[in-house]
């Protein structure tokens, strides 16, 4: 089948869904209201509530939660076949993402600005904060464990990307010296910077950097590993105007770029999708499709850690309520697009379905070496790019978000260290440098934990979509809860509340076996806390539903 | 669109994701100063008073939002009587 049928039936569906059920959702359930004084306005502060330009925000919203996760997943997925990553994205996109994520950004501005954590509190109890306080820091756990795992893969398979991944790092401290120094505009840095940014690929390209195999009795990949590892963790100790600021603004415009040369190619090419719709001849040891293809693809179809950004940061800054459907269904709308692309990088970048069969030889050896491989390929095709080149900027692309989330994810994993020490009392806790220390040392312990080599990232990834897809599922319930005191339907996050929480809790049982199987006992009892701390969030709900007295909506409009 | 929009535009684009970040480190600074401005007047000896004297009018503008931000509901000065 042609990719372009792909896109294009993909890109109906997903604008189908902004156009029609994002309108239905935010005028029927949600019922926003353009003259509600949102908390960006009424506790204005110029710190955390600053009401800010729609599109800016959007635009904000999408590069947070667009990291690597929506390459990863819908990578990995096709090995059952392009049609159920496919639908899942689509129809998770259209019905689950969009939804959850305005959800969350409704709830959260009209109590007050809360993050979903508070509002886990308000809702479900204290002991409901502290599973939702562990969940959040499991999934942060895992991420920068699987993404270093994503980013040492790629420099190892693609070592052309090499100077440009680490140039990049040069690129941002020069440019935030420019800014933060010499006060200049805009403009011209972000031209320059990502014109050098180029510049670096096209030297990366002609100069391949490999490690030797062996460093001190240590395997290329161990030291990878470890350099990221120590990357992070200065990087997330450093004022922020120096290194993380400037890189992200430079990886967000990089995401446009990136995306836009994608579907251009794909669109000039029109190639031939080589995988079949379902995949009957899935090697040996691939998981079930169900539950596992809804946990594999997370990001891009349906996902909690957008919650956690909309609720966090975004529902503070949010001009008018109605600009919660542009921020965040259209969030949604810009992932699911990435996590297309990568379906069609995946599936249609490779010539015969033999060469693909020769990538995905067992489950999780597709990922983002598959976008980048087949990614190329279109891009030559398309754009007349050579194919080594295209794979390089695929790979920076890549490699560079992966980059800025484990980055910040290791700040984040400092935060709710130190935030822990501040409500037990443990004044070591709240010790900056000797948290970060504590959260790196964690992510090292389950990058070495469940592999030998510190690849432990791809091992726990399915983990990590049950953890996130858990935290989806909470966000779904607090909002549930919320329609369902308001009097309104719950059916539109009630259903998908429903599938994916089954879907997760079915995974994890199947994890905790395979596990155990394999006495693999740190992920076991990961899995069996995660778990744990799940239960308990539902034993809480249901506490929580049955009572009454919860001063929610306190700012609700006067008609409601 | 103008040059100008697009530049404004990027600023923003630019600032916004760390904004939070900024003003929090810019407001802990500026507390730490009006602590010290405010020192004597909060029965906090300090040497430098006779300089910092001079800088109190500048601390005045935003010393409603301090004190409350620093758990004190009313002013807890005589001589500045802002709530």
């Amino acid at each position: 089948m042609n990719s372009l049928v792909l896109i294009a039936v993909g890109l109906l569906g997903i604008l189908s869904g902004w156009f029609f059920y994002s309108r239905f959702i935010a005028a029927r359930i949600y019922q926003l209201d353009a003259q509600f004084r949102t908390p960006a306005h009424e506790f204005r502060d110029g710190v955390d509530f600053v009401p800010t330009n729609r599109y800016v925000l959007w635009g904000h919203h999408f590069t947070s939660v667009a990291g690597a996760a929506p390459i990863v997943g819908p990578a990995i997925a096709v090995i059952w076949g392009w049609g159920p990553a496919f639908l899942w994205v689509v129809l998770g996109t259209i019905f689950f993402a969009g939804v959850h994520d305005m959800g969350a950004l409704w709830a959260s501005v009209r109590n007050r600005g809360q993050s979903i954590g508070g509002l886990s509190e308000k809702l479900l109890g204290s002991r409901a904060r502290w599973m939702f306080m562990l969940i959040m820091f499991l999934v942060l756990l895992m991420v920068n464990a699987a993404f270093a795992t994503v980013i040492t893969n790629l420099l190892i398979q693609f070592p052309t990307a090499v100077i440009p991944v680490w140039g990049a790092i040069v690129v941002a401290i020069g440019i935030g010296q420019l800014l933060y120094r010499a006060q200049v505009g805009l403009l011209w840095p972000t031209i320059i910077g990502v014109g050098l940014l180029y510049g670096l690929i096209l030297l990366g390209n002609a100069v391949p950097v490999a490690l030797p195999a062996e460093i001190f009795g240590l395997s290329d990949r161990v030291v990878w590993v470890l350099l990221l590892f120590l990357y992070a963790g200065i990087a997330s100790t450093l004022p922020v105007w120096m290194l993380l600021q400037p890189r992200d603004y430079i990886n967000g415009i990089q995401l446009f770029v990136a995306l836009g040369i994608i579907y251009a190619a794909a669109l000039l090419s029109a190639p031939t999708v080589v995988v079949p719709f379902i995949n009957d001849q899935v090697p040996a040891g691939t998981p079930p499709i169900a539950p596992l293809l809804f946990v594999t693809i997370a990001c891009g179809a349906i996902s909690g850690f957008h919650g956690l950004v909309s609720s966090g940061t975004s529902s503070k800054q949010l001009d008018r309520e109605t600009d919660a459907r542009l921020v965040g269904y259209g969030g949604a709308v810009g992932e699911g697009m990435l996590a297309l692309a990568a379906i069609v990088c995946a599936t249609a970048g490779f010539a015969t379905l033999a060469d693909w069969q020769a990538v995905y030889t067992n489950f999780g050896a597709g990922s983002v070496g598959a976008f980048v491989t087949g990614g190329a390929n279109i891009v030559s095709q398309g754009l007349g790019i050579p194919a080594g080149l295209a794979a390089t900027i695929l790979t920076v692309t890549a490699a560079l978000f992966a980059g800025t989330t484990m980055d910040t994810g290791v700040r984040l994993q400092r935060y709710v260290i130190q935030e822990t020490g501040a409500i037990t009392g443990i004044a070591a806790l709240k010790n900056g440098t000797l948290a970060t220390l504590l959260a790196i040392g964690f992510c090292l312990a389950i990058a070495f934990g469940a592999a030998s080599d510190g690849t432990g990232g791809m091992v726990i990834w399915p983990l990590f979509g049950t953890s996130n897809q858990l935290l989806a599922s909470l966000t779904l319930l607090m909002v549930t809860v919320i329609l369902a005191r308001l009097g309104r339907p719950v059916v539109f996050t009630l259903v998908p509340l429903v599938l994916v929480l089954t879907m997760a809790i079915y995974a994890l049982l199947l994890q905790i076996g395979t596990f155990l199987g394999d006495q693999n006992w740190t992920l076991a009892i990961m899995a069996l806390f995660i778990l744990g701390a799940a239960i308990m969030v539902g034993i809480s709900a249901v506490t929580a539903l049955r009572q009454t007295g919860f001063s929610l909506l306190a700012h609700r409009h006067p008609a409601e | 669109m103008s040059w100008r929009a697009i530049t404004e535009g990027l600023a923003e684009y630019y600032r916004a994701p760390y904004r939070q970040a900024m003003a929090r480190e810019a407001r802990d600074r500026d507390d730490l100063f009006r602590l010290l401005v405010l020192s004597e007047a909060l029965g906090i000896p300090n040497p430098a008073a006779p300089y910092t004297l001079e800088l109190m009018p500048l601390v005045w503008d935003d010393f409603h939002d301090w004190h409350r931000r620093m758990g004190m509901p009313h002013s807890p000065l005589d001589h500045i009587r802002c709530c």
